[in-house]
């Protein structure tokens, strides 16, 4: 099942039957590289088959979406913005992954991570400069969102609770304690709709290129790299790996799988927590409601058609990313065409490369060996 | 006319009037579980029938082609989840998050498509509805008794036919059905199909039964509700149902709390009591409340080798 | 002369690149006992996974009855009257014994019916073969040789009356494996037709009519049981002469490195798994610790590599004194100087999709010169490979590959290169050539003999008393959880050791005394 990036909890257990191998495995970059774009491909098909029954030419909508995403350097600013929250995503899902864990607590981890940005950026923005605040806010983001993927992974590694449905839990009460702070406690003075009052331009995440687009995109490249290095060149990376695909193995090698449990999670939480760098200190400036806005579930696929590494994860985050904005821009120029539309566009993006993956490989495995013969 | 025994019948009708499409998903939950598939997707196909229902009944003016309808598309929907879990061994949880990002959007684009109100249906009336059979004002209209049966039929199912033994197995160690010569993914796949048979009933509810007509996003994450409920009572039918009850319950009474001054906490926050239900399987699945073991081949795909 | 019950004529089956069966033709007499032999990865289970229908052969005609046949599932073949008994059991734990047997054989949409009629036909089967158990238990709550009668019931439930068993005595205690014998043995005399896979030469001397061998995916003899013995098979199966026995002087024993007095484990359900276990291991001896796989070995093993902590009593080790109240761990056993070669490589020992490279640090990632400055160091890592896989003879040498690659031979032999590399002072190995084949079993126990040599202390535990005898200067027998008995290598015989490996006390009458070589049941 190599590079179907499956955690150690979804793989079959192969209690002494042999690994079918007449099903002929493909080359390392089909596997990598050709699948993921075929899985894209079908997902456009199938919207392009939507788009036409709703009464519009998809091939215009291609058209109008590819150069939406990137027909413009301020379009193209706006797809790398969106691309940054996939990445942290992408990212915190593949990290956890590798440990065998399934997180899919993105949403309520970076919900939280806004939160705590935001907390400490109301209570210190009068009195730090520009230099202290950022960093002292991305630190408070990691925290929260790391705080907030604690709990499950506590549940897991010391009660044995399944995390996948206790991350899905904590997303919705994370998304209720959300609405109670900003109703209640958090709102402006004098504002309607629920969200804090505006911060200081100490909080300001500087700008790269003059609209969304800012200084986080560094940082979602910086953690790239940190998490090539953590995973493959440190060794509680290499532990997590042991403990992921094999957790006897882990024990046997001395790791303690709960302490390592709980450090994958918090890691996991703490770069989903980004995206509440990217949105409150960079763009609203503000804290608002519904900021993480489906990123954590994306994030999922973004990890899958990544194969889990972090450079696959940066071009699918783009991927994303250039799809979110085209997408903006369609609605934008195509009456039709709703917001809804790019819903459904997202959600089958994630359908084909998420669950369907293996979909066109009885295809690809015959063009192979047409080749080979 | 505030006398206890109204407000006890008051707030029964309330509880079971939000707690049947929780029950009918959570039956249809409950089947897929069993069988080892894992799906997230109960709210997206509750959805999907939701909108189909009050769609075809304002159609063609009929409750009962709108129920058939709603069945269909959330039939269309399993199938899908049915297809990405069993025959390509997808990953069931991004499935069935997939799937429930494609019903919120679908159902808006064809609703403005076929009706152009922006993603509503036209408010339905009289026949193109299910109403109250025997308590006007309790709302108990033919779906209600429908889910309060469906919990006695599914423990039937489960326990008392070969079919329900077949899936308890498959959900435990498919090699085993498989070695007995049985054939796992038409077990699965006949699994999906009931859970698309209940989401379809509990779709067809809220549209139908319980409102007038689809409003977008309306089933409002009662899908995951159902799956906690599934969960909370340990995968079994008549736990399953009580914990239904049980978070209908909380539903019903948390709009009667709204502004409502508790002594001694003083006002309980909304908020709270709908994360109740989230919060309360936390609590079980931690373990602090008995133990909840789930069926031991679960969310794992089944490869057969040939 | 009746026709075969079964009949294989040119089976052939390829895995990708791995030619698992070539060119097999067989036939299986009826009302016979068979025995397929041959060494792991030889090929029999693969054949007889094809004719139970879990596979589909790639050529080849299968013949039931003198019948052709298709075999295209299991469905099939229980069609036919074939059942299988597979090593590693289908049975599901919450289910009782009834609802397992019916489980595929309901007889009916409702289970009413299927259930009654089920307990009635149990009992009839319970009558007629001797095999008893409780219909209404859970699976969970029976022991291993209770479940495999329930598979074997399964299997007589469908009408089978031709039975293949995969190395059905792997979990047996021998007394188990005699009562299974004795059962097959009136399931012939009632007709049934048996296949007996499996790798060990004393069963199929001990119990089959005719054997067949098999190598490399190829049948290379056939014979009647009568007509060879445990030496001609063993060749046969590899192809040369074999050695049973390691050439190796006199221990020369020195200080004592690890210490084990009034050991005791309790799990959580209040089992009792070790019991009062005392011994000691000193420099330059190999002790060897023979049982019947789930005696408490396994534990015993993790135990004093750290991986549990005993419930009471105490363990030193290199003068720590671990105990339920200061217990160890991997790492810090490792610190010590034990190195621990685990019963289950692929579980435990190694990570199947880490490269060799990756695999040859395992359990010491974090130490110099593999981590520096918090970092791994790829070269040194790499170096270190490639010298383990030089010292060890590891194929291919290239440490960059998947280490699920390698046969289990050769995996083997890394996990040990591993282990020994740090010259540990001592070495606990758990079923040392399990799953190894034969030229690899040589190699590796010369090594632990030249470790022994070189003044380690190690504990050898092992299933297969062979080895045992041929490599241990002291054996130590584990029955139930505790030590049952003592004696010397140079002076220990199968028969000695057979009694205690099964419970059997001095004092009392002798029990079934266990087959020797060369002997077989009439």
């Amino acid at each position: 099942m190599s590079g179907s990036g499956e955690p150690r909890s979804q793989q079959h257990e192969k209690k002494g039957r042999r690994v079918t191998l007449s099903r002929r495995p493909l080359p390392a970059w089909a596997d990598i590289v050709l699948l993921p774009l075929v899985n894209v491909a079908l997902a456009f098909l199938t919207v392009g088959i939507i788009v036409r029954i709703i009464g519009v030419d998809p091939f215009h909508a291609l058209e109008l979406l590819v150069a939406g995403a990137i027909g413009s350097p301020e379009s193209i600013g706006y797809t790398l913005y969106y691309a940054t929250n996939f990445i942290f995503t992408g990212l915190a899902v593949a990290v956890a992954f590798h440990g065998g864990l399934f997180n899919i607590g993105g949403e309520g981890q970076a919900y939280l991570g806004g939160l705590g940005c935001g907390l400490a950026i109301l209570a210190l923005d009068r009195y730090l400069p520009i230099w202290l605040m950022i960093p002292v806010g991305i630190i408070a983001a990691a925290l929260f969102g790391a705080a907030w993927a604690a709990v499950p992974a506590w549940l897991q590694a010391w009660r044995g609770s399944h995390i996948v449905i206790t991350t899905i839990m904590f997303n919705f009460v994370a998304s209720a304690l959300m609405v109670y702070l900003m109703v209640n406690v958090l709102i402006a003075p004098g504002s309607m709709t629920p969200q804090s009052r505006g911060f200081e331009p100490s909080a300001f995440l500087p700008q790269m290129g003059g609209n969304a687009l800012n200084l986080s995109l560094l940082l979602a490249l910086a953690c790239c790299v940190a998490v090539w290095v953590f995973l493959w060149h440190t060794p509680w990376g290499y532990a997590l790996r042991t403990m992921g695909h094999n957790p006897e193995a882990a024990v046997y090698a001395g790791t303690n799988l709960r302490h390592m449990t709980m450090l994958a999670m918090c890691i996991s939480g703490g770069l989903a927590g980004f995206v509440g760098v990217n949105e409150l200190m960079g763009v609203h400036h503000r804290i608002v409601l519904d900021f993480p806005a489906g990123y954590g579930f994306a994030g999922i696929a973004v990890a899958l058609m990544g194969r889990n590494h972090p450079f696959g994860i940066a071009l699918a985050a783009l991927l994303f990313g250039a799809l979110q904005q085209g997408g903006a821009e369609l609605v934008f120029e195509i009456p039709k065409i709703t917001r809804e539309t790019v819903v459904l566009i997202q959600g089958l993006v994630i359908l084909f490369s998420g669950a369907l993956v293996q979909l066109p490989r009885p295809w690809l495995q015959a063009l192979f060996s047409f080749r080979r013969s | 006319m505030d006398d206890p025994l109204s407000l006890l019948f008051l707030v029964a009708a309330a509880t079971l009037r939000t707690a049947t499409p929780l029950i009918l998903c959570a039956m249809g939950g409950l089947f897929s579980e069993r069988s080892g598939i894992i799906d997230v997707g109960l709210e997206g196909k509750m959805l999907m029938a939701a909108f189909f229902a009050a769609g075809v009944a304002a159609t063609t003016d009929s409750a009962w082609w709108g129920v058939l309808a709603a069945i269909a598309a959330a039939e269309v929907l399993a199938l899908l989840h049915g297809l990405a879990c069993i025959t390509y061994r997808g990953n069931q949880v991004v499935s069935g998050v997939a799937i429930n990002i494609i019903a919120a959007g679908l159902t808006v684009v064809w609703g403005t498509a076929w009706f152009e109100r922006g993603g509503q249906t036209p408010a339905l009336e009289g026949g193109e509805r299910l109403l109250p059979l025997f308590f006007p004002r309790a709302g108990d209209n033919i779906l209600v008794y429908v889910a309060l049966l469906s919990v006695p039929l599914t423990w039937w199912i489960v326990t008392r036919t070969r079919f329900g033994l077949r899936l308890r197995a498959v959900g435990e160690m498919p090699l085993a059905v498989d070695s007995a010569g049985i054939s796992v993914p038409w077990l699965r796949y006949r699994a999906v199909l009931l859970c698309g048979l209940f989401s379809g009933l509990a779709g067809a509810y809220i549209a139908i039964a319980q409102n007038a007509g689809f409003s977008r996003d309306m089933t409002a994450g009662q899908g995951f509700i159902a799956l906690a409920a599934v969960i909370f009572g340990k995968w079994r039918p008549f736990p399953a149902f009580g914990a239904c009850l049980m978070f209908g319950l909380l539903d019903a009474v948390a709009i009667r709390l709204q502004g409502v001054r508790v002594p001694g906490i003083g006002e309980v926050p909304v908020q709270l009591i709908q994360s109740l239900p989230y919060l309360l399987t936390m609590f079980l699945l931690a373990g602090f409340i008995g133990r909840a073991v789930a069926p031991k081949a679960i969310g794992i795909p089944y490869e057969k080798e040939h | 002369m009746t026709a075969p019950a079964i009949e294989l004529s040119g089976i052939d089956k390829s895995f990708g690149s791995v030619h698992a069966v070539r060119g097999v033709s067989l036939a299986i007499e009826k009302g016979a006992i068979t025995g397929i032999i041959g060494e792991n990865g030889a090929g029999k289970s693969t054949l007889m996974s094809i004719l139970y229908g879990l596979y589909r052969a790639d050529a080849g005609e299968i013949r039931v009855d003198g019948k052709p046949v298709q075999m295209e599932g299991p469905r099939d073949a229980i069609r036919h009257g074939i059942g299988m008994v597979h090593q590693h059991f289908m049975l599901i734990d919450s289910f009782t014994v009834l609802e397992n047997l019916i489980l595929g054989a309901e007889g009916g949409p409702m289970l009413a019916a299927g259930l009654a009629a089920a307990r009635a036909e149990l009992a009839r089967l319970s009558r007629d073969y001797g095999l008893t158990v409780d219909p209404d238990a859970k699976i969970a709550d029976l022991s291993v040789g209770e479940q495999q009668r329930v598979e074997i019931l399964k299997v007589l439930f469908r009408g089978a009356r031709i039975l293949i068993l995969d190395e059905p005595s792997a979990v047996l205690t021998p007394q188990e494996t005699d009562q299974l014998f004795r059962i097959l043995a009136t399931l012939k005399e009632r007709g049934v037709t048996i296949v007996l896979i499996t790798h060990k030469l004393r069963e199929i001397m001990a119990a089959t009519d005719r054997v067949f061998v098999m190598r490399q995916g190829q049948m290379v003899a056939e014979r009647r049981t009568v007509d060879t013995d445990a030496e001609e098979l063993a060749e046969l199966m590899v192809g040369r002469k074999v050695r049973l026995h390691v050439d190796k002087a006199a221990p020369r024993r020195g200080e004592v490195r690890l210490k084990a007095e009034h050991l005791g484990l309790v799990d959580e359900r209040g089992v009792r798994l070790l019991d009062d276990v005392g011994l000691e291991l000193r420099s330059g001896e190999i002790v060897g610790i023979a049982g019947v796989s789930g005696n408490g070995q396994t534990e015993l093993l993790q135990v004093l590599a750290g991986i549990r902590r005993p419930s009471n009593g105490r363990l030193v080790v290199c003068g720590r004194t671990i105990d339920a109240g200061h217990p160890g761990d991997p790492a810090e056993m490792r610190d010590l100087g034990v190195a621990h070669v685990p019963e289950d490589r692929q579980r435990q020992g190694m990570v199947a999709a880490f490269r060799a490279s990756e695999t040859s640090i395992l359990g010491y990632h974090e130490l110099p010169p593999f981590s520096q400055h918090y970092l791994l160091n790829g070269p040194a890592v790499g170096a270190h490979c490639a010298r383990l896989m030089e010292r060890f003879d590891v194929r291919p040498r290239v440490p960059g590959l998947r280490s699920s690659n390698f046969s289990g031979g050769n995996q083997q032999k890394l996990v040990l290169a591993r282990e020994m590399a740090r010259d540990p002072k001592v070495l606990l190995v758990g079923q040392p050539t399990r799953g190894v084949d034969i030229g690899a079993i040589e190699f590796i126990h010369r090594e632990l003999v030249k470790s022994r040599d070189a003044g380690c202390a190690v504990l050898v535990v092992s299933v297969e008393l062979d080895e045992i005898l041929s490599l241990a200067d002291r054996i130590l027998v584990m029955f139930a959880g505790r030590i049952v008995g003592e004696v010397d290598g140079s002076r220990a015989d199968e028969r000695t050791l057979g009694l205690m490996m099964a419970g059997a006390r001095w004092e009392r009458g002798s029990p079934e005394p266990l087959m020797k070589r060369g002997e077989h049941r009439p």
